[in-house]
């Protein structure tokens, strides 16, 4: 069974949310990435998301673009996004996905890429601006490799095309919770639990609410509305706020109030 | 035969190019975009009310013109440049912004973002929100704010909001992702008024249908002073727009050639040009894919050009696909031979032309020195120089 499945599954049975902190690739440095991304584990994190940076990331707000730019700036490569989760792997069960733009997987090949996710430990892609209609060849790669390719859904989706998204969707839905680009926000929207509702409705695969989420409040406020939570920019704005040397343990303390919270 | 209004297919694909790639959160937009755009744009009172608004607002038809001294100088090749300098704001932008201000006005859409790089599909966009009543904001790199500031001062004058962009290499490409960004963000309330040939599908058909004006009276109008079809036509490329916009007509004339004339800027080394077709690869951006300028690792490159409105690291989806078939060719011009050319068109012709523009006069200087007499030459004249005065001013000051 894919780590995915198995860990939505045990969180079902624990009635708990899935809490998956966001990791950039090369960020704050290559080395200390890996140290933040097992501090999550460490703090209770039940599934990573691993974005490997790219230089016109339309879907990320400000805090994302920056860890991004840094980690660009500091030369990262594909190739250190698995070496990131070879490490992360060799220490921990955890499900782990790949998050990035479609210009560089495309660059490095589908199979390629498919083949070495995988190899390195992960168990899903994420690839914000690929949609299902034309996923075929990615999931068609990833199937070979047993790596789930991961859906969208959006305020703006239909609910027809909300239960096309849901047929044939693996592992779970990336349920953007707001019209937007990823940042932290203070509150989240009001229409947030119709829309939930609908995806629902129109498919049984767990939904996964991202964009936005940054408070233990929004981890409460989404339980038995959802079946899992992202947060990324949250944490990196932690790290950015911190001293120097102090960022990881400031994001891991974060996580662990959130995860009292999932 | 060659018959290109079949393309794009239904996913918006023209052969390995073109396509959809964009967050989902915009899927419903552009589904609707494109609706809204199969429904009205041969819909009589629609295809009515835009050819008045070209007519007696933009001012078309824009006049052929025969360079005659111009010709007489290359030696024989009989030049003709086609005046999308003279419509209404002063480049063939004002097209494709009155067609799509118009399918912004059925969307009940009070609010119109748009992108721009040499700023003339920005002032385009303020002047057609001005007189439809809409609020306009519009993204432009800070670089480009800088060199076209006459441009700024313009949009600012027509009532739009300019937002200087400062991401990235704070030129065209980052003002595209701040205006994606922007658009994700609003779109309920948001129409995006695309101005290059590029970005997710429907958008590089619709510019092309509305840019296509260009390419219909050019054709007739050179038929009329020439007596027969141009043997070449040529244009600046980047996104490509005013390209496809003439292209268009004679795509389906297999003795007339095509040459898109790329952005050499100051050399051959990478981020020091915007030659996307001579020098790209496949790849994916801002919701297509197309030719691009990118690293091993697919990372986008930055670019160079004189013309604000020239660099840009990638290519609209149906220029690369007719490279790829071989029904057009690509030609590079660097930006000493654009001022060249430039200065040249001025002092023979009385004519200062866009530094965009400039690139594609600099192409057919170089064609008719290859070519024998009474070949024809189309130039679209895609602009007017008055925004890059300063620039212009620079470049001569520095060789008297």
């Amino acid at each position: 069974m894919n780590r995915i499945d198995s860990t939505f599954k045990s969180a079902k049975a624990e009635s708990r949310l899935v809490l998956a902190p966001y990791v950039t690739v090369g960020y704050p440095t290559r080395e200390s990435a890996v140290e933040l991304a097992l501090a999550y584990v460490q703090a209770g994190a039940d599934m990573l998301e691993i974005g490997m940076p790219f230089s016109d990331p339309i879907a990320d707000g400000p805090t994302v673009q920056l860890a991004s730019q840094i980690a660009l700036e500091g030369g990262v490569w594909l190739e250190d996004a698995f070496h990131l989760i070879e490490r992360i792997r060799a220490q921990t069960d955890i499900p782990l996905a790949l998050m990035g733009y479609a210009n560089p997987f495309m660059q490095f090949g589908l199979d390629a890429l498919a083949r070495a996710t995988s190899a390195a430990g992960a168990d899903g892609l994420i690839v914000p601006d690929v949609l299902p209609e034309h996923a075929h060849d990615i999931e068609a790669a990833n199937a070979e490799h047993g790596l789930y390719l991961i859906r969208f859904a959006a305020p703006t989706t239909p609910l027809e095309r909300l239960r096309q998204v849901g047929h044939g969707a693996q592992g779970f839905i990336y349920c953007v919770s707001v019209t937007g680009v990823t940042g932290s926000r203070a509150e989240l929207s009001d229409s947030l639990p119709a829309y939930l509702a609908r995806v629902g409705k129109a498919t049984n695969i767990p939904r996964v609410v991202g964009f936005g989420i940054s408070k233990p409040e929004h981890l409460r406020s989404l339980r038995g509305r959802a079946e899992g939570a992202i947060v990324a920019s949250a944490l990196i704005d932690l790290v950015q706020a911190s001293p120097p040397g102090q960022g990881i343990e400031a994001a891991a303390a974060h996580v662990r109030s959130l995860a009292a919270a999932a | 035969m060659l018959d290109t209004r079949t393309l794009p297919d239904e996913f918006g694909y023209f052969g390995p190019f073109g396509g959809r790639y964009v967050p989902e959160t915009l899927v419903a937009a552009l589904d609707e975009l494109e609706a809204s755009f199969q429904r009205h744009h041969l819909d009589p009172a629609f295809v009515d009310e835009l050819e008045n608004l070209l007519h007696f607002y933009a001012g078309r038809p824009t006049p052929p013109n025969h360079a005659a001294r111009r010709s007489k100088e290359l030696g024989g090749a009989q030049l003709y440049l086609k005046r999308e300098d003279l419509a209404h704001t002063g480049a063939h932008k004002i097209n494709n912004a009155l067609g799509q201000g118009l399918l912004a006005r059925v969307s009940g859409k009070r609010r119109v973002i748009a992108e721009t790089g040499a700023g003339q599909h920005g002032v385009a966009s303020a002047t057609v929100c001005a007189m439809l009543g809409l609020d306009c904001v519009v993204y432009m790199g800070e670089e480009d704010v800088h060199r076209q500031a006459l441009n700024v001062a313009r949009m600012r004058t027509l009532g739009a909001e300019v937002i200087s962009v400062t991401s990235g290499t704070r030129t065209l490409k980052d003002a595209i992702n701040e205006a994606l960004r922007d658009w994700v963000t609003n779109v309920e309330s948001t129409f995006y008024l695309f101005g290059s040939a590029t970005g997710p599908h429907p958008y590089p058909k619709i510019v092309r249908e509305f840019q296509r004006v260009i390419g219909r009276e050019a054709r007739a109008q050179i038929q009329e002073l020439s007596g027969g079809l141009p043997n070449t036509v040529i244009a600046c490329v980047n996104g490509g727009s005013n390209a496809i916009g003439i292209f268009s007509a004679f795509i389906e004339d297999p003795g007339v050639a095509l040459i898109g004339v790329e952005a050499g800027g100051r050399g051959g080394d990478q981020g020091e040009h915007a030659a996307t077709v001579e020098s790209g690869t496949l790849g994916i951006l801002h919701g297509s894919r197309s030719l691009l300028l990118q690293d091993e690792g697919g990372q986008i490159i930055g670019t160079h050009s004189i013309a604000a409105g020239l660099d840009y690291p990638g290519v609209g989806p149906e220029l690369a696909y007719l490279h790829h078939i071989g029904r057009a060719s690509y030609a590079t011009i660097d930006d000493a031979e654009a001022m060249r050319a430039l200065s040249l068109l001025a002092r023979t012709e009385g004519i200062i032309p866009a530094l965009e523009s400039a690139h594609a006069v600099a192409g057919a200087v170089r064609l008719a020195s290859e070519t024998s007499s009474n070949h024809v030459i189309l130039v679209n004249l895609s602009g007017r120089g008055d925004k890059d005065m300063e620039t212009i001013a620079a470049q001569l000051g520095e060789r008297p």
